[in-house]
């Protein structure tokens, strides 16, 4: 109650932080999107490449966070953007990469021969295969890494709070030094129902981005 | 032959490019203070590096402790039908954020470590109930009919026939579980549950590189650590006869 | 061995009964197949003798025992169970998958040890290569076999087999058909099979059972099935070439003329000649005086030759055995173009001779003794 209290009296500066929060992490999957997909489309072509960036993209999944925007930090630093909106986006793109690039992969790999023969068989080009006939059939398993990145970058975004970063996380960090547990809740809340709603949207999206052809009954 | 060659040359391309690179980051981190800091502090490192350790170990347990018996329980008959929904919601709580997750605890719970431990088990417990439910989902009703036809009770088809047949997808829930854990853990610090995000945060609210990599470093390095060992388990304990990409 | 008595069994939830009083006697060391299309109850009915379907009402009694006093883990586990998935453990290797049940009655391991073994030779996967692989490194046929194998570890009497070799194709099945009569002659086993394949039942069965929406239409043999249907439905399934379907059944032996006519090779060829002349005969065979095929001798050869009928005589190209079944043997003589052949056995004696007259009259089931273009066949036996 106290929590909903709390978000009436604040909205305006809840909404402000929403906001922040959102286009934190929209820009870094937007970057994630425009480098994932296609490092995810050129190592469908080249093993060795698909089995070296899978394996990097795997470990930096399990750098924690907090240690990653540590690190990025002082490197950062060097070009004058220690803290801020850029190291927790730079940030965010290397931990998005993962999901996005793993799906683009599996999913382009996953296409029938069969399917790509047929498609050859007829003229196309191996090129025209892959746009006309691969990427659409791929296009709901891709979108499927993009919403677990977007998810996964709501999370991590309301920790770049504590690194200048802005974002929902900020309730959260002041809350905590501050003792104030009605600012810590809020916070949390507001986070969770983000990325609780933005799942459930994406899904809906997903769903329709399976062609007619393909979708299930 | 000229194939093995070409890749003999790649392979010493990219290792002497990983060179090159630990190299440039040994000089950074040097340059940055980083030695300087592990050479005077060594003991405080070690200490919140065990409390770290303790940290995850504790919550791991306990997750891994009711997690997987949790998730046998969600596939027996009785549940079975329900089984679908438990894992939608299963799926919808897993996208809230940690940092929620932990501050949330310690509004109820109050500082500590005991609401760290609560919000690791919590956070930890997902992906291992999920994995179990999965994996034991997973298992073909041709093995269960196999088993049972030849006169297998639930109880051995569970032990001899689900669980390892599973064991691969439960393994990798606990791998998850435990990766996601060290990073978690980091965040214990800031209600007050000590662990290397001890010296994370304090060096970034000093901007103080030497501290702050002090944590950071040791904290990446166990994560991609413990990525690894349970890699190896995972080899060791899955039957070869089971094959996953 | 195995009594079925009102056998039905209803889902929870469905008005129709899946299986609906069934009667059944299926005898020691008898191959019975469940047939029908699917849905018709036959898996079910299958699924309850080891009682992984509850039955409904009826009973079902195993050597005189019913299975409803018997503990149901130790029923299944004295029945052989084998279905069309295979289901082998993929976890485990070959040498586990087939100790399963051996292993589940505590046999010790050096029991085990050697029951893999034997079974493994049985069916001619040699245990030092196939011991320890595993099901993802077995063929198709191969994975089949073991799934067999598997289910006869523990030397049960009574199996039973749910379409078993349905998942393999048609050249390996027959392998597997023949191989798996070969083995059952010597373990006479009772099993029950389900098969939705009417030329599997046939050749496999000692008795069809064939179901229909739950109820039993006709239970005889396949010879009985495939002369004496009951009703249209039984005519329609085993399908309008059921005639030539009998020539899987029969053996040359059943359709062949004993003692043909035939002369030796010392007789003089004038006398031959006129002998055929006589008799309208246009080719004759040949034998020794031990009754062992030599060859035959055709009319314009004879003509004007003065000897032995031993010096124009022409060897055989092509014999049958009166143990092959019809359907080959009218095979071979169609593809080289045969009117006649002869089945000699296995010590080179003639048996009696084929022609396709009498193969025609066998399967339209009214005899006639006439042949094709090697004239009229007489069975006096030896001219002179």
């Amino acid at each position: 109650m106290e929590v909903y209290q709390f978000l009436v009296q604040n909205w305006a500066e809840t909404l402000k932080l929403a906001w922040q929060h959102a286009w934190v992490v929209a820009i870094a999957v937007a970057i994630a999107i425009a480098t994932g997909v296609p490092i995810g489309i050129w190592i469908t072509f080249n093993r060795k490449a698909a089995d070296i960036v899978l394996y990097l993209a795997g470990i930096m999944m399990t750098i924690p966070s907090i240690a990653l925007f540590g690190i990025m930090i002082p490197i950062l630093s060097m070009i004058g953007y220690g803290v801020g909106v850029v190291p927790a986006i730079v940030a965010l793109v290397l931990y998005s990469q993962l999901p996005i690039i793993r799906n683009t992969y599996a999913a382009i790999k996953n296409v029938d021969p069969n399917i790509i023969d047929a498609g050859l068989g007829m003229g196309m080009t191996r090129m025209q295969v892959l746009f006309k006939v691969q990427v659409p059939m791929a296009l709901s398993v891709i979108f499927a890494g993009v919403r677990v990145a977007v998810v996964m970058s709501i999370g991590i975004g309301a920790i770049a709070a504590y690194i200048g970063a802005g974002g929902l996380g900020h309730y959260i960090f002041m809350g905590i030094s501050q003792t104030y547990d009605t600012m810590i809740q809020a916070g949390a809340l507001t986070v969770a129902i983000m990325a609780i709603v933005v799942d459930y949207v994406f899904g809906l999206i997903e769903n329709r981005l399976v062609s007619k052809g393909l979708r299930e009954g | 032959m000229s194939e093995n060659k070409e890749a003999g040359t790649a392979g010493r391309v990219w290792m002497s490019i990983g060179f090159i690179f630990a190299f440039a980051a040994g000089a950074y981190a040097e340059y940055l203070g980083f030695f300087t800091f592990v050479k005077e502090n060594p003991e405080e490192i070690w200490e919140l590096f065990l409390d770290h350790c303790q940290l995850v170990g504790i919550a791991s347990s306990i997750a891994i402790l009711i997690g997987v018996p949790m998730g046998i329980f969600l596939t027996r008959g009785f549940m079975r039908r329900y089984r679908d929904m438990i894992l939608n919601i299963l799926g919808i709580c897993q996208t809230v954020p940690s940092i929620a997750v932990i501050a949330i605890a310690m509004t109820y719970v109050g500082i500590g470590k005991t609401p760290a431990i609560i919000a690791l088990v919590i956070y930890g417990l997902l992906p291992i109930i999920r994995n179990t439910v999965a994996g034991l989902a997973n298992v073909s009703s041709v093995l269960l009919d196999a088993g049972s036809g030849m006169g297998m009770t639930p109880g051995q088809l569970l032990f001899r026939v689900e669980i390892p047949n599973a064991m691969y997808i439960i393994l990798t829930g606990i791998r998850t579980s435990v990766v996601i854990g060290v990073g978690t853990a980091a965040l214990s610090f800031l209600v007050g549950g000590g662990g290397m995000g001890d010296l994370i945060f304090t060096g970034i609210a000093l901007v103080d590189p030497g501290y702050m990599m002090a944590g950071a470093v040791p904290t990446a390095g166990l994560a991609v650590f413990l990525n690894w060992i349970f890699g190896c388990i995972e080899k060791w304990i899955v039957s070869p006869g089971l094959v996953y990409e | 061995m195995i009594e079925l008595e009102r056998v039905t069994k209803i889902y929870p939830g469905s008005e129709v009964p899946a299986v609906d009083s069934v009667n059944l006697n299926i005898a020691e060391g008898d191959i019975c197949i469940l047939i029908g299309s699917s849905g018709c109850g036959k898996t079910t009915l299958m699924r309850m003798m080891n009682r992984l379907e509850p039955i409904t009402s009826g009973f079902i009694r195993i050597g005189g025992e019913s299975i409803m006093d018997k503990d149901v883990t130790a029923l299944r586990r004295s029945i052989g169970y084998a279905i069309q998935q295979i289901g082998l453990f993929p976890h485990m290797t070959v040498y586990d998958n087939i100790a399963t049940v051996p292993h589940l009655l505590g046999w010790d391991k050096k029991r085990i040890d050697e029951r893999v073994d034997e079974l493994l030779n049985m069916v001619q996967l040699p245990p030092d290569i196939f011991r320890f692989r595993y099901p993802r490194e077995l063929s198709g046929g191969q994975a089949q076999r073991i799934g067999v194998t598997r289910a006869m570890a523990t030397d049960p009497p009574v199996m039973l087999m749910d379409e078993p070799f349905g998942a393999i194709d048609p050249i390996n099945r027959e392998v597997l058909q023949d191989e798996f009569l070969k083995i059952q002659e010597k373990l006479k086993k009772t099993i029950v099979f389900v098969t939705h394949d009417i030329h599997e039942a046939i050749k496999m069965g000692d008795k069809i059972a064939l179901l229909d929406a739950g109820q039993l239409v006709q239970y005889g043999t396949p010879e009985e099935l495939l002369t004496q249907p009951k009703n249209r439905f039984v005519k329609d399934f085993v399908g309008a070439d059921r005639a030539l379907k009998r020539l899987n059944l029969l053996k040359v032996r059943d359709a062949m003329l004993t003692n043909p006519t035939h002369c030796h090779g010392e007789d003089p060829s004038e006398t031959i000649l006129e002998h055929m002349i006589e008799n309208e005969l246009s080719y004759l065979l040949v034998a020794d005086r031990e009754d062992n095929l030599k060859g035959y001798v055709n009319l314009e050869e004879l003509q004007g030759h003065h000897g032995n009928v031993r010096d124009v005589v022409r060897p055989m190209t092509l014999t049958v055995k009166p143990e092959q079944n019809l359907k080959d043997a009218l095979s071979k003589m169609l593809s080289y173009d045969l009117g006649i052949v002869v089945a000699m056995d296995d010590d080179g004696k003639i048996a009696g001779v084929l022609n396709s007259r009498t193969l025609v009259s066998v399967v339209g089931e009214t005899y006639d003794e006439r042949g094709g273009h090697w004239g009229r066949i007489t069975t006096k036996g030896r001219i002179i």
